[in-house]
């Protein structure tokens, strides 16, 4: 896949990041506004998918970014499992638990363990569709 | 807002049919989008904002990759003939005739079917709570979440999630089993 | 009344496309077109009339709120459906590559 006009890339440049930082914003901020894990992570995973269409995919190696964006995505999972076991060794005895302090609704350090499981999600929903996206670019280029 | 949201499920199901009987494949995957986009607005006007930001994107993502599909594939539609035309004479295609058979009787019964256990359901707008009352009156304590749906995502129906977070790398596995493997060229 | 009537409307259609298209695309899109009905069916019956969204602010303590439960439940839905969605087009685009043609009713006569 070619890249595309130099005003395509001017503008991507210009928003690439901004899309970014609001898909981690809209994760972040799961507990207390509309949003969440999953709306954050295909957001984000919408600014990596813009950046390959907009550059063409000579510029960056993406055989290893595809591995990378795989293994992010194992790791991701591993992680939630991992929290929501460790509610099984916290005093409810419980697994999912939610152990931590809840503190003041409506803060942003608030819920207890729930903005982390929101960051993982996040970071699984973004690597699994982008690692979709990567695998059928990837088809194409083998097609060639 | 009963009514405008019935003009949309009329766009819906207009779009969808005009997507079924597109003569080429790419006016067919645009077409395919109304559908998607006209549900982000039924999603906005039912008050569910999580789900239309996620819609919203997820149905952008969907065309890009059914794009990136046939883009480079044959791109015209395989219509079934209504009639065939033998020696001069128009035959009726027994075989499209049989499949809109079975499609009518099928989808006439279910309708049926349908209709018949509406007065079960309770009327729009009206819901009682039966699960959810205790999501809702004791979520934010018991959860410190502002968003509900954030609370019964990760608290109450965890399970759900770390099954729905399995299922996702099941398919991304598979996903990149089915496209590494070389196929045979005939 | 009239709207799950036309939920079930449009079930049918993705139905119907699913039963009498030769297009492997085609016969994906009417999936996608089914699961899409039942997302909104899910969620047309947890509203409530003069509902606010699921969300505590200030000044919304004592307000009606929709039924937040289906709306998590079609939350994932959405998400899975994608993932499914893409890996009916890896097995189409490579069924495609095999036998050069998206006609179902010819790949099912060929043999090997």
């Amino acid at each position: 896949m070619k890249g595309m006009t130099v005003i395509v890339k001017k503008v991507t440049q210009l928003l690439c990041g901004i899309i970014f930082i609001f898909g981690i914003y809209i994760v972040l901020h799961g507990h207390l506004t509309p949003g969440g894990g999953f709306a954050g992570g295909t957001i984000i995973a919408g600014a990596f998918i813009l950046l390959v269409l907009a550059y063409g995919d000579h510029i960056i190696h993406l055989r290893v970014r595809k591995e990378d964006s795989s293994r992010l995505e194992s790791f991701a999972i591993f992680l939630f499992l991992a929290f929501a076991l460790a509610g099984m060794f916290m005093i409810p005895s419980v697994f999912f638990s939610n152990y931590y302090p809840l503190g003041a609704v409506g803060e942003l350090l608030s819920a207890g363990v729930i903005p982390l499981y929101n960051i993982f999600i996040g970071v699984e929903v973004a690597a699994a569709l982008f690692t979709v996206f990567l695998a059928f670019v990837i088809l194409k280029e083998e097609d060639k | 807002m009963e009514a405008i949201i019935a003009v949309l499920l009329i766009l819906m199901i207009a779009g969808s049919i005009y997507t079924l009987h597109a003569r080429d494949l790419l006016s067919a995957i645009v077409s395919y989008g109304i559908v998607g986009f006209a549900l982000v607005i039924i999603f906005l006007f039912l008050k569910a904002p999580d789900l239309a930001i996620v819609q919203l994107v997820v149905e952008i993502i969907t065309l890009i990759i059914m794009i990136a599909v046939i883009r480079n594939s044959s791109k015209e539609d395989l219509q079934e003939r209504t009639t065939v035309k033998v020696e001069g004479v128009h035959y009726i295609n027994l075989r499209s005739a049989l499949y809109l058979l079975v499609t009518g009787i099928l989808c006439i019964g279910l309708f049926y079917y349908f209709v018949k256990s509406i007065p079960g359901l309770e009327p729009f707008g009206v819901h009682t709570t039966r699960m959810a009352t205790t999501y809702i009156e004791q979520g934010a304590e018991l959860t410190g979440s502002a968003n509900l749906v954030t609370g019964i995502l990760f608290d109450f129906r965890g399970y759900d999630t770390l099954g729905e977070a399995t299922i996702l790398l099941t398919a991304v596995i598979g996903i990149l089993t089915i496209l590494r493997i070389k196929g045979k060229k005939v | 009344m009239t709207l799950f009537v036309l939920c079930f409307i449009l079930f049918l259609v993705g139905m119907y496309g699913v039963i009498t298209r030769r297009n492997m695309i085609k016969i994906i899109l009417g999936l996608c077109i089914m699961e899409y009905s039942l997302n909104l069916f899910f969620v047309l019956i947890g509203y409530v009339k003069n509902g606010v969204a699921p969300i505590i602010t200030k000044g919304t303590e004592q307000a009606t709120f929709v039924d937040p439960l289906p709306q998590a439940m079609v939350l994932t839905v959405i998400v899975i459906g994608l993932a499914t969605t893409a890996m009916l087009m890896a097995i189409a685009i490579r069924l495609y590559r095999k036998h050069n043609t998206f006609d179902i009713r010819e790949i099912n006569t060929l043999k090997g």
